[in-house]
């Protein structure tokens, strides 16, 4: 299969594996832009991968006080799921420990959907009878009930429920097979600011940049998934390898986002970016990961990625 | 838009319940004019009452009102019913939707048991305007009532949900209040009285009784929240909270989880 190129960087012919997953969107506000992401960072630590955190999460917007339903700083969260009973778990654990004890944080629901979750409708248990509910009106008109769980700072806000939406997205990548450690990880940032700029995206892992690929199973019994061994650089040269001999180094992006447009416009931003520097800072060649299209519904072909993003 | 014209002060209450404008939709003038209107025993129907005028839209008009006009809007479910003039008790009582408005004041109980829609009455409400009436458990229940004037005692009384916006009210304002809202100008004699939980905001009031405990002037996300659903209403109600508020809880006598805020 012949290989593309994109602003003179080779793009392997393939295609980004990736899975039906449950997602939310979460807004947090604070009296400062600095406390709103304080929680926020909080909420969506340990979130990487579905698998060994129960969730990912990540942050995808700050957000102006005219953004938010209070009118104070905030910022707007995703969590994904495998399905929406976990994603309810994960996000009753992130929220209770993270929002509700920041001081002084509200949490609102950040995006419309059809499955309901119950956020600050089973928080409430928290204020031990003292939690007073609240029906009002925002300013599109739309009724919205909140709790107010009394804190010893004042009162933790929180709406009654959030949504999950349906279509959402979780595990579009990119693999970036550079020649040197330090310019490679300049082409994965790049690629990655690129990427989070498409609204309803995040990108779980730390810095949005994951070093440890993994490929389904192992040779070691029980084990759910193991090293992608294809592209270690240290296992150059054996039977199975993926990498050409000038590649020393491979990052690899993941992205998740509320819509599968969002992943596809997430990965497209991001190839243009990274292959536009890629040159310049030794890039090899650009791919992405799957598991022979059996395993996700989504195939995202890096070969319909090529046409640059509109602006 | 159909036209009821009040032909002469009615000689007995008049019950309106059934007259809105979803019911004279499927009328001809013919058989709406043969509705029964009259609480006595003259028989008295809409024709005799009203000169009637249908175009079978969603809005109604009552060209002229009066004291005696009981139960105006009370099974709106949706559409418009504009009054010019007074009515009597009962205004929208248990309404679920729609708009209903009145230039003129209300009697008593106006907008009791209210579980949608926005019933605003220009001049002055009566007694129990958003309250419970005798022996139902709940007052206004989930309705937006805005009264321009003045509403007598026991304004939401009992009420469940819903929202008041008032500019000044008699005494025991939100007394028995299950939940709710009530924002007003300024509120008479012990406002609160009884109430479980709810919202009383209130530009002034007179005596407050010794079952409130003051909890400060806390910044609350809540009342932020408040102020922006009231500028939809109006900006007025809205800047009574854009001060440093005073917030006493109450009413201690029962649950306690009720509030009343006041500038500091």
């Amino acid at each position: 299969m012949a290989d593309l190129t994109l602003n003179g960087i080779t793009v392997e012919d393939t295609f980004a594996e990736a899975f039906d997953v449950a997602g939310t969107a979460i807004i947090v506000t604070n009296d400062t832009p600095k406390w709103a992401m304080i929680a926020a960072t909080a909420m969506t630590g340990f979130a990487t991968s579905v698998i060994g955190c129960g969730a990912e999460a990540g942050i995808d917007a700050e957000l102006s006080p005219e953004e938010t339903p209070d009118g104070r700083p905030g910022v707007r969260i995703l969590l994904f799921g495998f399905e929406p009973n976990g994603l309810k778990e994960q996000l009753l654990k992130r929220v209770g420990q993270c929002i509700l004890t920041c001081p002084g944080t509200a949490a609102y629901a950040g995006v419309e959907g059809p499955t309901k979750i119950k956020l600050g409708g089973a928080i409430r248990f928290f204020g031990d009878g003292f939690a007073i509910a609240k029906r009002l009106t925002d300013e599109t008109g739309k009724t919205r009930r909140y709790w107010r769980i009394p804190v010893m700072d004042g009162e933790f806000l929180c709406e009654d429920s959030v949504r999950a939406v349906d279509g959402a997205v979780g595990g579009g990548n990119l693999l970036f097979l550079g020649r040197k450690h330090a310019d490679t990880l300049v082409v994965a940032e790049i690629a990655v600011e690129a990427a989070k700029a498409v609204p309803g995206a995040i990108l779980p892992f730390p810095g949005g940049i994951v070093r440890s690929g993994s490929k389904v199973g192992g040779r070691t019994k029980g084990m759910m998934a193991s090293t992608n061994d294809a592209y270690c650089p240290t296992l150059k040269g054996r039977a199975g390898s993926a990498l050409p001999p000038e590649c020393g180094v491979v990052l690899e992006i993941v992205i998740d986002a509320l819509t599968s447009q969002g992943v596809s416009d997430a990965m497209r931003a991001a190839l243009h970016a990274a292959t536009a520097i890629g040159a310049k800072h030794g890039l090899v060649a650009v791919t992405a990961g799957n598991y022979g299209g059996n395993l996700g519904r989504h195939h995202y072909h890096l070969r319909d990625l090529l046409e640059a993003p509109s602006a | 838009m159909s036209t009821l014209t009040l032909r002469a002060e009615p000689l007995e209450r008049i019950d309106l319940l059934n007259v809105t404008p979803l019911v004279l939709s499927s009328l001809t003038e013919a058989e709406a004019a043969k509705l029964p209107v009259g609480t006595g025993r003259r028989g008295l129907t809409l024709g005799d009452v009203f000169e009637i005028k249908l175009d079978r839209s969603d809005s109604l008009t009552f060209q002229g009102g009066s004291s005696r006009l009981d139960r105006v809007g009370a099974a709106l479910s949706e559409g418009t019913i504009r009054v010019e003039g007074d009515v009597g008790q009962r205004l929208g009582e248990g309404m679920a939707g729609g708009t209903l408005s009145v230039t003129g004041s209300a009697g008593p109980f106006a907008a009791a048991g209210a579980t949608g829609g926005t019933i605003t009455i220009e001049g002055d409400a009566g007694e129990s305007a958003g309250g419970a009436v005798y022996g139902a458990k709940a007052g206004l229940d989930g309705a937006t009532l805005v009264i321009w004037g003045h509403a007598g005692d026991r304004l939401g009384d009992r009420m469940r949900r819903g929202l008041v916006l008032v500019g000044t009210a008699g005494a025991l304002a939100g007394s028995r209040m299950i939940a709710g809202t009530i924002v007003a100008g300024k509120l008479g004699d012990n406002p609160g009285y009884g109430m479980r939980r709810g919202t009383i905001v209130a530009g002034s009031y007179g005596s407050l009784l010794p079952t409130f405990v003051e909890t400060g002037t806390p910044d609350l996300v809540f009342t932020r929240l408040l102020a922006r659903s009231l500028r939809r209403r109006g900006a007025q109600h809205a800047e009574l909270l854009h001060g440093a508020l005073r917030r006493y809880s109450g009413d201690l006598a029962t649950l306690g989880k009720g509030e009343l805020f006041v500038p500091a």
